[in-house]
C-alpha cells in the first residue's frame, strides 16, 4: 500500500446553510496523477482551498504530507505548488519575471532560479518569448506558464483546478502532453480538479468522484469502470429484431435491452452468465460476430454515478 | 525581511516598472503637475510655502497613493492574482507591508522630486538674482514629514475600502468619497474651534497636534488593515 500524501477524515465545510464539502474521507497515494471529478459547484475547488489551509473545514480533518490543514498550513504552503482556478499571472510581467517571482518567494537562490526557468521554458517550448509580457498570450499559453510556476520549486505535491478549461481540443491536448512530461520528470503527486473526463482518463492513475460535496466513488478508473460495466455486455452482429429483443427482455437475468446502431445492448441484474441468452438470441434467427463486456468510458461511469446520486 | 523585499520587487515590477514607456506616464503627470505647472502658477508663493500650495503639496499625493493602493489591492482581486498569491508560502503581512510600502514611498519619493523641481523652476521663471529653496527650512522639513504621513493614511485607508470594493474603480470611487468627505470634515472642525484656541496655540503646537493626529490615525487604520486582510477572509470574498 503506497504512502498517502493527502489524508482527509470526515472533512466538512460549509457555507451558511450549503454544505461545499460533505464529510470527505479519502486517501490519494503519493506519486499520482490523482484526478477530482465532478460537476461544476460539487466541491472541488472548496476542497482544494481546504487541502492548502486556505479555508478552516467546519468539521473533520486533513493531513496533506503528513501536516495538519488547520495548525500547519504554512507548511503545506511551503511545499506545494497550486494553479487554482484562473492563472494567476501578472499580466504586466514578463513570462520570465512571473517565474523569478515565485522562485524568489520561495527562496531559491539567483542561480537556481535562472536555471530553472530555462529548464522549464526550454521544455514548454516558451524560451524564446521568455521576455515577452503574458497578458499578450493565449490562454492556453499563460496555463502553461501557470503550470510551469506550480512547478518552479520542485514541490512534491501540486494542486490544478480544472487547468484546461476554457482551451480549445488542440491547446487541451499540447497541455496534457506537457503536463504527463513534467509530471513524470518531476516525479510530483498531482492532485487534478477536474469535469473534463477524457483528461482524467487520459492522465489519472486514480479518481475521486465528487457530487454536492459527497464523495461518491474513489478509486482506480479501470477498477471503477468493471465495477460498473461487469453486467452489461454489448453484441454485435446482424439480424436483430423487434422480436429478439421482445425475447431477450423477457428473460429474468436481463435487467434492460435495447438495440442501438444495429448493436443489442443488453444490462444485467447481477449475474455474469450469459450462455442461455447467446443461445436464444441465436435462435431468433441473428448472427453474431462478437460480444464484449463492459467498454464503458469514464464519462460512461461519471453520468451513471449522477443518476444514480439523483435517485 | 526577504518575504518583504520579494513583494516590494513583485509591485515594482508589476505595477511601477513593467519595462514600458507608457509605465513613464504616472510619474510625469504628477511631475508636470506638482513640479512644473503649480510651481509655475503659484511663482514666489510656492517656495515661501504659502498655506495654499502647502495643502496642494499635501493633496496631489493623496491622490495617486488611491490609484496606486485601489490597483494594488482591489486590482489584485479583480484580476485574479491575489488568489495564487496567497496559495504561496508568502505571508499575509509581507504582501500587505509591500503595497503601503511601495504607494507611500513611491509617492513620496516623487513628491520630494516634485519639490526640489518646483524650486529650480521657481527660480527660473522669476528670475531671481540669488538661489532661493524653501523658506523656513523647517516648514519645509514639516511638509515632508506631514506628505509621509498623508500618503501612509491614505494608503492604509485605502487597503480597507479596496477589501471590500469588488473593483479597481468601485475602489478609487469610494476612496475619493471618502477623501472629499474627510476634507469637509476637517474645515468643519476648523471653523468650529473655539476661536481662542487658535490663538492660544504656537504654531510649533499645532503642528504638533496634526502630527499627533495623523499619527494616530495612520497607526489605527494600519492595524485595521493587517487585521483585516487575512488569507482566509481573503479566498472568501
Amino acid at each position: 500500500m503506497p504512502e498517502s500524501i493527502i489524508h482527509t477524515e470526515y472533512l466538512c465545510r460549509s457555507f451558511g446553510t450549503i454544505k461545499a464539502v460533505d464529510g470527505l474521507s479519502m486517501d490519494v497515494p503519493a506519486g499520482i496523477v490523482f484526478g477530482f471529478l465532478g460537476p461544476n459547484g460539487a466541491g472541488k475547488t472548496t476542497t482544494i482551498h481546504l487541502l492548502l489551509g486556505l479555508l478552516e473545514p467546519t468539521q473533520g480533518r486533513a493531513r496533506v504530507m503528513g501536516f495538519d490543514t488547520r495548525s500547519q498550513a504554512d507548511e503545506i504552503r511551503n511545499r506545494s505548488g497550486a494553479l487554482l482556478e484562473f492563472s494567476g499571472l501578472y499580466e504586466r510581467m514578463s513570462a520570465e519575471d512571473n517565474l523569478d517571482l515565485f522562485g524568489r518567494i520561495y527562496c531559491m537562490s539567483g542561480p537556481e532560479r535562472k536555471a530553472r526557468a530555462k529548464e522549464l521554458l526550454t521544455h514548454l517550448d516558451l524560451w524564446d518569448r521568455r521576455k515577452e509580457k503574458v497578458g499578450n498570450w493565449s490562454r492556453g499559453m499563460k496555463q502553461k506558464i501557470a503550470i510551469a510556476r506550480a512547478l518552479f520549486h520542485h514541490p512534491p505535491l501540486v494542486f490544478l483546478d480544472e487547468p484546461t478549461a476554457g482551451l480549445d481540443p488542440v491547446a487541451a491536448a499540447a497541455l496534457h502532453a506537457d503536463l504527463t512530461s513534467l509530471v513524470a520528470n518531476e516525479g510530483v503527486t498531482v492532485f487534478l480538479n477536474t469535469h473534463n473526463l477524457a483528461e482524467a482518463e487520459k492522465l489519472c492513475a486514480q479518481v475521486g468522484v465528487i457530487r454536492n460535496g459527497k464523495l461518491i466513488a474513489i478509486g482506480n478508473p479501470d477498477e471503477l469502470r468493471s465495477r460498473n460495466s461487469l453486467h452489461k455486455i454489448e453484441i454485435i452482429g446482424s439480424g436483430f429484431t423487434e422480436e429478439t429483443l421482445t425475447l431477450v427482455q423477457a428473460r429474468p437475468e436481463v435487467k434492460q435491452a435495447e438495440i442501438q446502431n444495429g448493436r443489442l445492448l443488453i444490462e444485467l441484474n447481477g449475474g455474469n452468465i450469459i450462455g442461455p441468452l447467446v443461445t436464444l438470441i441465436v435462435k431468433s434467427g441473428a448472427e453474431i460476430e462478437d460480444i464484449s463486456r463492459g467498454g464503458e468510458s469514464l464519462e460512461d461511469l461519471f453520468l451513471t454515478l449522477m443518476q444514480e446520486e439523483n435517485q | 525581511m526577504n518575504d518583504l523585499s520579494t513583494m516590494i520587487w513583485k509591485e515594482w515590477k508589476d505595477f511601477l516598472w513593467s519595462g514600458g514607456y507608457s509605465d513613464l506616464l504616472r510619474p510625469l503627470l504628477n511631475i508636470a503637475v506638482l513640479g512644473i505647472i503649480l510651481p509655475l502658477s503659484f511663482g514666489q508663493r510656492w517656495i515661501d510655502l504659502d498655506s495654499a500650495p502647502v495643502l496642494i503639496v499635501l493633496f496631489v499625493p493623496f491622490m495617486f497613493v488611491i490609484l496606486i493602493i485601489s490597483d494594488a489591492i482591489a486590482g489584485e482581486r479583480e484580476r485574479h492574482t491575489l488568489e495564487t498569491l496567497l496559495a504561496s508560502r508568502i505571508s499575509d503581512r509581507a504582501i500587505l507591508l509591500s503595497k503601503v510600502l511601495v504607494a507611500v514611498a513611491y509617492n513620496w519619493a516623487v513628491t520630494l522630486l516634485c519639490l526640489l523641481l518646483g524650486a529650480v523652476v521657481v527660480n527660473l521663471s522669476e528670475g531671481l538674482r540669488q538661489w532661493e529653496f524653501y523658506k523656513p527650512i523647517s516648514l519645509f522639513s514639516v511638509v515632508l514629514v506631514l506628505c509621509f504621513l498623508t500618503t501612509l493614511l491614505a494608503a492604509s485607508g485605502g487597503v480597507l475600502i479596496s477589501l471590500k470594493s469588488a473593483t479597481v474603480r468601485q475602489a478609487s470611487q469610494t476612496m475619493l468619497l471618502g477623501l472629499i468627505i474627510l476634507a469637509l470634515a476637517i474645515s468643519m472642525a476648523i471653523r468650529f474651534l473655539p476661536p481662542g484656541l487658535t490663538a492660544s496655540l504656537t504654531t510649533s503646537q499645532i503642528v504638533l497636534i496634526i502630527v499627533l493626529v495623523l499619527v494616530t490615525l495612520d497607526t489605527i487604520l494600519l492595524v485595521a488593515s493587517l487585521v483585516s486582510f487575512q488569507r482566509s477572509r481573503l479566498i472568501l470574498s
